[in-house]
């Protein structure tokens, strides 16, 4: 993996992505252009079906797409095997979702050490890793618990505590707080923010809560499998601004 | 991954369902310890049939007159003293020649009886067969010459009817006639279903007169050694043939009997092997089944990991592990339950179970195989599923 500090942490032209429904092709995702830079803070939003899970799911190396190129970190991902893109997920991204999934049987260290088994890390290093991620995420108390005996905000912590372990550039974070009440949502958000200015990691976030995506500093909204508006990086290098009138509050 | 990795994930896998592990496995007990056992029961009855057969003696011919074999009508038999006598010229060493007149008596002595089987024969008895004296002496030239009333007793017979009373030298009643006992044999069991501690040896020419027949049942010939058997037993049958032209005479060398019983016993195992194998191929799809269950339940799991960096070979390892692990620990514990129970069979039936190394091996290597066999499609199945469907998976 050629991965350098000057590629971007996401490039995709003419992003798309169908799936074949009982013989009928559905386009979710139509053709998309976007490019994210290591350490943003971006927020994906749109309505259900709007394609921005089809989205995230591409820019995850969960899947592949019908069409376009898309460059993870420089590299183009079309080149990699199954097998290599498992690995590029391991090293490269960390993932949050909204229903945790968290492994029900096992421990919230064993639980965040998972990524690490997958880079043949012997054990001890896995739990000493697994430890300072759990003390970042401020549940250096509850190594030993299961999910089930955690709320569901620390279990999401424990989730941000598993995609940070492997230390990877950016966190793909699906609606991370959709199964929160708001004071652990905002404690997951706090941490999300936290993560971004202290440490420098990006963090891609995909939400239909508007007050979750104004924590991003930049804004995409997709509808109907297309970039409807991007606010821009940061420092205001993108066009296409065609005002806040995106259907924010849908979905 | 780590090897030591996948199998801690495995057992942590199996642990996390016990119930489910353990019935699933029960097939795997099942299969493995019913192979164990039977093929232990079957060599052990083989065992036992071929050590009756060497126990007769060595390089022993038996020769009867008809044919012999399974199903054959019983020939009454033409052969008589005159006969051995010509036999014993064929074979040239009068003393490697015996006879042999049986019938089944009550025999007496005062108030206890026993139904035993007579045997006339003679002093060259001891010569063929291996029948060691426990007390006492063997029949003597003299006591078949001059028609002596005296027995040598088979031990349970003895046992039967004198206790602890050492019989030699007293005296028992056979059909009304009184005999004086010389001797005593020591056990030595049974061979087919002949009783041989239930037996008392007399004179072959007292026999005759006793039962009022001329008649004998058969000869018995000792070779010289293994490679004198079959000439040997060439000679004495075309002698017996030409003797007697258009009448059959047969020959049966314990090596014959060995072969052929060795034959049938061997097929019988290995059909008590099969069918036991059987129980445990329905064990492996018991495996199977579950281990299909058990990718479908962990949709959710398999999509985590496949996010979280498994590759396909990771998740595919991880599950045939799960399997290959249920059928081994299974094979281990079939094994064992196997040993044990042929152990105990051997202990407390008259079957003498014995536990043979290739069984074991055998059963264990089937069940790790069924694992690998019966594992290898939920595994692929597993190992193949997209992460996207499998984390949306309910």
């Amino acid at each position: 993996m050629t991965s350098s500090a000057t590629s971007s942490a996401f490039e995709a032209v003419g992003l798309a992505r169908s799936y074949r429904l009982e013989g009928v092709s559905v386009d979710a995702l139509r053709g998309v252009d976007l490019r994210i830079e290591p350490g943003e803070f971006v927020a994906i939003v749109g309505p259900s079906g709007s394609g921005k899970s089809t989205l995230m799911h591409l820019l995850g190396c969960l899947d592949r797409p019908t069409s376009g190129s898309l460059r993870v970190n420089g590299v183009d991902v079309s080149t990699l095997s199954d097998t290599r893109l498992a690995e590029l997920r391991n090293q490269a991204i960390g993932f949050v979702f909204q229903s945790f999934h968290l492994l029900a049987r096992t421990s919230a260290l064993d639980n965040v050490a998972l990524p690490l088994v997958y880079r043949g890390m012997p054990r001890a290093e896995r739990r000493r890793r697994a430890h300072q991620a759990l003390e970042s995420v401020g549940l250096g108390n509850r190594l030993g618990h299961r999910p089930s005996q955690m709320s569901g905000g620390e279990q999401q912590r424990v989730a941000i505590a598993r995609a940070l372990v492997g230390d990877p550039r950016v966190v793909l974070a699906d609606e991370p707080t959709g199964n929160l009440d708001t004071r652990n949502g905002a404690e997951v958000m706090a941490i999300l923010d936290r993560l971004n200015a202290e440490r420098g990691v990006g963090i891609v976030l995909v939400t239909h809560d508007s007050e979750v995506a104004a924590h991003a500093r930049r804004q995409i909204h997709v509808r109907d499998g297309l970039i409807e508006y991007d606010s821009g990086t940061a420092d205001g290098a993108t066009g296409r601004d065609e005002g806040r009138t995106g259907p924010v509050e849908a979905g | 991954m780590r090897t030591a990795e996948a199998f801690r994930m495995a057992l942590e896998a199996l642990r996390a369902n016990r119930l489910r592990s353990a019935l699933t496995m029960l097939g795997v007990i099942i299969g493995v310890s019913a192979v164990v056992v039977l093929v232990a029961v079957g060599t052990g009855a083989k065992n036992a049939v071929e050590s009756e057969i060497a126990g007769l003696g060595s390089n022993i011919i038996l020769v009867v007159p008809g044919r012999l074999g399974v199903g054959a009508l019983p020939t009454q038999s033409r052969l008589d003293l005159a006969d051995v006598a010509y036999v014993r010229r064929v074979v040239g060493d009068p003393s490697k020649v015996t006879v042999s007149v049986n019938s089944g008596e009550t025999v007496r002595v005062g108030r206890r009886e026993a139904f035993v089987t007579v045997v006339g024969t003679d002093e060259n008895l001891p010569n063929i067969f291996d029948r060691p004296l426990r007390r006492g002496r063997h029949l003597g030239e003299t006591d078949v010459d001059t028609r002596r009333r005296v027995a040598v007793l088979g031990s349970e017979v003895a046992q039967t009817l004198f206790g602890d009373v050492d019989p030699v030298g007293r005296q028992l009643t056979v059909s009304g006639a009184r005999f004086r006992v010389v001797g005593v044999y020591e056990t030595v069991g049974a061979t087919f279903g002949v009783a041989r501690d239930q037996e008392i040896h007399v004179p072959v020419t007292t026999a005759q007169r006793l039962l009022g027949v001329t008649r004998i049942n058969g000869i018995a010939v000792g070779a010289s050694g293994p490679d004198q058997i079959e000439p040997l037993q060439r000679r004495v049958v075309d002698a017996l043939t030409e003797r007697y032209p258009g009448e059959r005479f047969s020959a049966v060398t314990q090596t014959q009997l060995l072969g052929t019983i060795g034959t049938v016993l061997g097929m019988l195992t290995g059909v008590l092997a099969a069918i036991a194998g059987i129980s445990l191929l329905v064990g492996g799809v018991g495996v199977s089944n579950i281990m299909l269950v058990s990718v479908r339940e962990r949709t959710r799991e398999i999509g985590l990991r496949k996010a979280l960096g498994a590759r396909q070979r990771d998740v595919l390892a991880q599950f045939l592990i799960e399997a290959v692990l249920l059928t081994t620990i299974g094979g281990v514990i079939g094994i064992l339950l196997g040993v044990g129970g042929s152990l105990l069979i051997a202990a407390l039936s008259p079957v003498p179970a014995a536990v043979t190394w290739w069984s074991v091996a055998l059963a264990f290597g089937v069940s790790a195989a069924v694992g690998v066999f019966f594992g290898v499609a939920p595994a692929r199945r597993a190992g193949r599923l997209d992460p996207v469907i499998a984390l949306r998976a309910e």
